[in-house]
């Protein structure tokens, strides 16, 4: 009678296996579970009740974070399909995309060495409207067109567009 | 006509007993024990109406120690004895304390953590916040009138692993039972956040002491969300009066004064600071052991100036903590004030600058967190179901690995929600390895030189292989109180190696023990009895847990065979506990504990359920 404890993500939330996502939902479905299980409620009980809660709290962490993060819950949802997106074999990377990362690097030294938070911004902006653009191609892949393939394409350059963004927030803290 | 039941004199009335549990703030200048009584948090007093304890302790000749006022007021007379602050030693090493040199203190750079020599012998930073905790713990029960069941005790947000196990430590050696380590600021939240039934996003800073944390935090129905957490573990009010401290001795032309001055001077540089948060001069007079006599004044304007810098030095974790958090410092809806020091009119104009608004300074910057961690302590100790409220708190810290060419793997980010746990796999580089040396890290720098190193261990065993073939999974788990374990297992063969993270910066087990005796080697206090009464209420706490919950549904779960063996365990551990022998009272709790393990699951189960169904049926309605 016990429940699976390695159910997958989806199921524990109660909500359907798919990219688009309801994040009202997820939130809510996300503090009902955590206000059953934390630790915090078993603080009182015995150790084999306390144990099972951080074991519990903590496989609902994951599962949380996974599916609120788009790049996560996009290599989630290829590896339920038996993709491993970020298989370190498959680094192929069309030569255009390629190109655009080097401009993109070269204004991040730039807007870096010139200590230009201006420049940094609009690089900012750039960025986050690309992995936008990213992110509505994944949801057309993955939700409708099931085309696993290129869903793991486009996921490695949201990783991309990920990291570089990650720099970005170095390039601002090096600025203080 | 119902028929009332009426207990027998002595017997307890279990399942209603309200359980004695505190709240501690751990303070670096200032320590407090609070309290939930009545429904309401109170700061517990001393016989004299005190509710800070200073975090001071004399170490005397004899062994004694004399803790708080007394201790400070002493200070300047056996300043080497005499030990202030030190929660900016806990889980330190010599080389992390910059100003050491203008201390008093005589350091013995010891392994992992950082000792100072007294006439009672080296003592550990740990064992001197032992007695400032032991000294909290006599007031609460002198207080409550009764044994405590365990206490929250504080720790600031941006303390690393190595500090956190410190501070548990501590209490284990001043004879606590730790029911939780709560963030200051995330305690501070839930005193301000109940007490206001906010919502939307808030963010705590919290300058104490010795240390600085800001939160970044979002309370939703009830929910305590910590977003992001940033700060410092080594900026606080002490470095505001350090500044003044230099000044004194740059206008008076003074470079060489004694233990006993240099005292005195940091006591009148405090002084000063505390006087200048309500007027706009202060006089600073002292006489100093060569009979020199130092008088000065500082105005308002002067003391801003030379502490620009240290206010300055807190908005950038701030910027940091916001940009975790995807936020604006528009979004936040309110800052709240924690620490001595946010009294500061200069801080306050600084941080209602940064934020866009007037900080919330409506409650006693002071009192606030032991408040906070004493409502928290009633929930976990069972007085209260917590149904209405939660806390979900982060890792300050990125927790990591070395990897080849000294540079480090992050495996578990930095505001990450616990409980969390992460796996990663490595391989060996040479043919044939087969052991692989592992050590755990803690900070955001790529370099392993500029983190912090927390423990080192090995895997051996492992089979020979050619290079890169072996797996080698790495799974670190941080539980609630945000302590870190690290197990490693080459996936081939199930080799298993598991470390708690303690060796190099922590204390043993051994060594917790020897602290533990010596402590009691000095008091009235028998510690076979002690050993007696801990083992008891713990078998006594599980007893009662068991029985809550047989009660809830031990029926629905429990086949009667099953549920017989569980009351066996139970009756057997009820006789033990009225006796006094302590391996049988330990051996029937193990007994108890192991018999459950099946039980608690399916409770779990049921739990996970209820909170299921609790929003399918939402969406029925929807």
């Amino acid at each position: 009678m016990s429940l699976d404890f390695n159910r997958n993500h989806f199921d524990l939330f109660g909500l359907p296996q798919a990219f688009a996502l309801d994040t009202a939902r997820l939130d809510q479905a996300y503090r009902d579970i955590q206000a059953e299980i934390h630790p915090d409620r078993f603080a009182h009980a015995g150790e084999s009740e306390q144990r099972l809660a951080m074991q519990w709290a903590t496989k609902v962490n994951e599962a949380y974070q996974t599916l609120k993060k788009p790049f996560e819950r996009a290599r989630y949802l290829l590896s339920l399909n038996g993709v491993d997106a970020m298989d370190a074999r498959n680094t192929s990377m069309p030569a255009d995309f390629l190109m655009l990362q080097m401009e993109w690097r070269e204004a991040l030294e730039q807007a870096r060495a010139g200590k230009n938070e201006k420049t940094l911004r609009a690089l900012e902006q750039t960025l986050q409207e690309q992995a936008r653009g990213m992110r509505a191609e994944l949801g057309v892949l993955l939700d409708e067109q099931r085309a696993y393939a290129r869903a793991g394409d486009t996921l490695r350059k949201l990783r991309f567009m990920d990291k570089l963004l990650e720099e970005v927030g170095a390039a601002y803290e090096s600025l203080d | 006509m119902a028929l009332l039941q009426i207990s027998e004199p002595g017997l307890s009335t279990a399942p209603h007993q309200h359980r004695l549990a505190v709240g501690i703030d751990l303070g670096t200048t200032n320590s407090l024990v609070a309290t939930v009584r009545n429904g309401v948090a109170v700061v517990l007093n001393d016989a004299h109406g005190h509710g800070l304890l200073p975090s001071v302790v004399r170490f005397h000749k004899d062994g004694t120690t004399t803790v708080g006022i007394a201790a400070q007021a002493q200070a300047a007379d056996d300043p080497h004895n005499t030990i202030i602050s030190a929660k900016r030693f806990m889980g330190r090493g010599i080389k992390d304390i910059p100003d050491a040199a203008t201390m008093p203190y005589q350091f013995v750079d010891a392994p992992g953590m950082v000792q100072i020599k007294t006439v009672a012998g080296v003592k550990s930073p740990v064992e001197v916040s032992a007695e400032i905790l032991k000294t909290l713990k006599a007031r609460a029960e002198a207080s409550l009138g009764g044994d405590l069941v365990g206490a929250v005790i504080t720790v600031p947000a941006y303390f690393d692993d190595a500090q956190r196990q410190a501070t548990k430590d501590a209490a284990k050696v001043a004879g606590i039972n730790v029911l939780r380590l709560l963030n200051e600021p995330t305690a501070a939240a839930i005193a301000y956040g109940l007490d206001n039934a906010s919502e939307g996003i808030y963010a705590v800073y919290d300058l104490g002491g010795g240390t600085f944390d800001i939160s970044i935090l979002k309370l939703t129905k009830g929910v305590f969300e910590v977003l992001a957490t940033n700060g410092d573990s080594a900026l606080g009010g002490d470095d505001f009066d350090r500044r003044i401290y230099c000044w004194i001795l740059e206008k008076a032309g003074l470079h060489a004064i004694d233990d006993h001055d240099k005292t005195l001077l940091m006591a009148r540089a405090r002084e000063a600071k505390e006087t200048l948060s309500e007027h706009a001069q202060a006089k600073i007079t002292a006489v100093l052991t060569s009979g020199e006599v130092v008088d000065q004044s500082l105005s308002e304007d002067g003391f801003n100036e030379m502490t620009a810098s240290l206010v300055n030095k807190t908005l950038a974790p701030c910027r940091k903590a916001l940009r975790d958090a995807g936020l604006d410092a528009s979004e936040v809806k309110g800052v709240v004030m924690v620490g001595g020091s946010t009294r500061v009119p200069r801080i306050q104009a600084a941080v209602g600058e940064f934020f866009g608004q007037t900080p919330l300074t409506n409650l006693d910057p002071d009192k606030v967190v032991a408040l906070g961690a004493a409502i928290q302590a009633n929930v976990l100790a069972g007085n209260k179901s917590g149904d209405d409220w939660l806390l979900l708190d982060v890792v300050p810290l990125s927790l990591g690995l070395e990897t080849m060419g000294g540079l480090t793997e992050k495996i578990i980010p930095r505001n990450a929600t616990i409980p969390t746990a992460r796996a990663q796999e490595f391989t060996t580089y040479k043919d044939g390895q087969t052991a692989m040396s592992i050590h755990v890290v803690q900070g955001e720098r790529e370099l392993v030189s500029d983190c912090r190193s927390l423990a080192r261990f090995e895997l051996r065993g492992i089979p020979p292989m050619v290079a890169g073939a072996a797996r080698i999974r790495v799974t670190f788990q941080v539980d609630a109180d945000g302590l870190l374990s690290v197990t490693a297992r080459e996936m081939g063969t199930g080799v298993e190696s598991h470390i708690a993270v303690k060796p190099s910066y922590g204390l043993t087990d051994d060594e917790v023990a020897t602290m533990l005796r010596d402590s009691y080697a000095h008091a009235q206090d028998d510690m076979t009895a002690r050993n007696l009464a801990e083992a008891r209420v713990d078998g006594q706490r599980l007893l009662e847990a068991t029985e809550a919950a047989l009660a809830e549904n031990g029926e629905a779960l429990l086949s009667p065979a099953e549920r017989a063996v569980v009351e066996k365990q139970i009756a057997d551990l009820r006789t033990v506990l009225q006796g006094g022998d302590l391996a049988a009272v330990k051996r029937a709790t193990e007994a108890l504990n192991h018999g459950t393990v099946e039980f608690a699951a399916r409770r779990m189960d049921i739990s996970v359920r209820k909170a299921l169904t609790g929003h399918r049926l939402d969406e029925l309605e929807i």
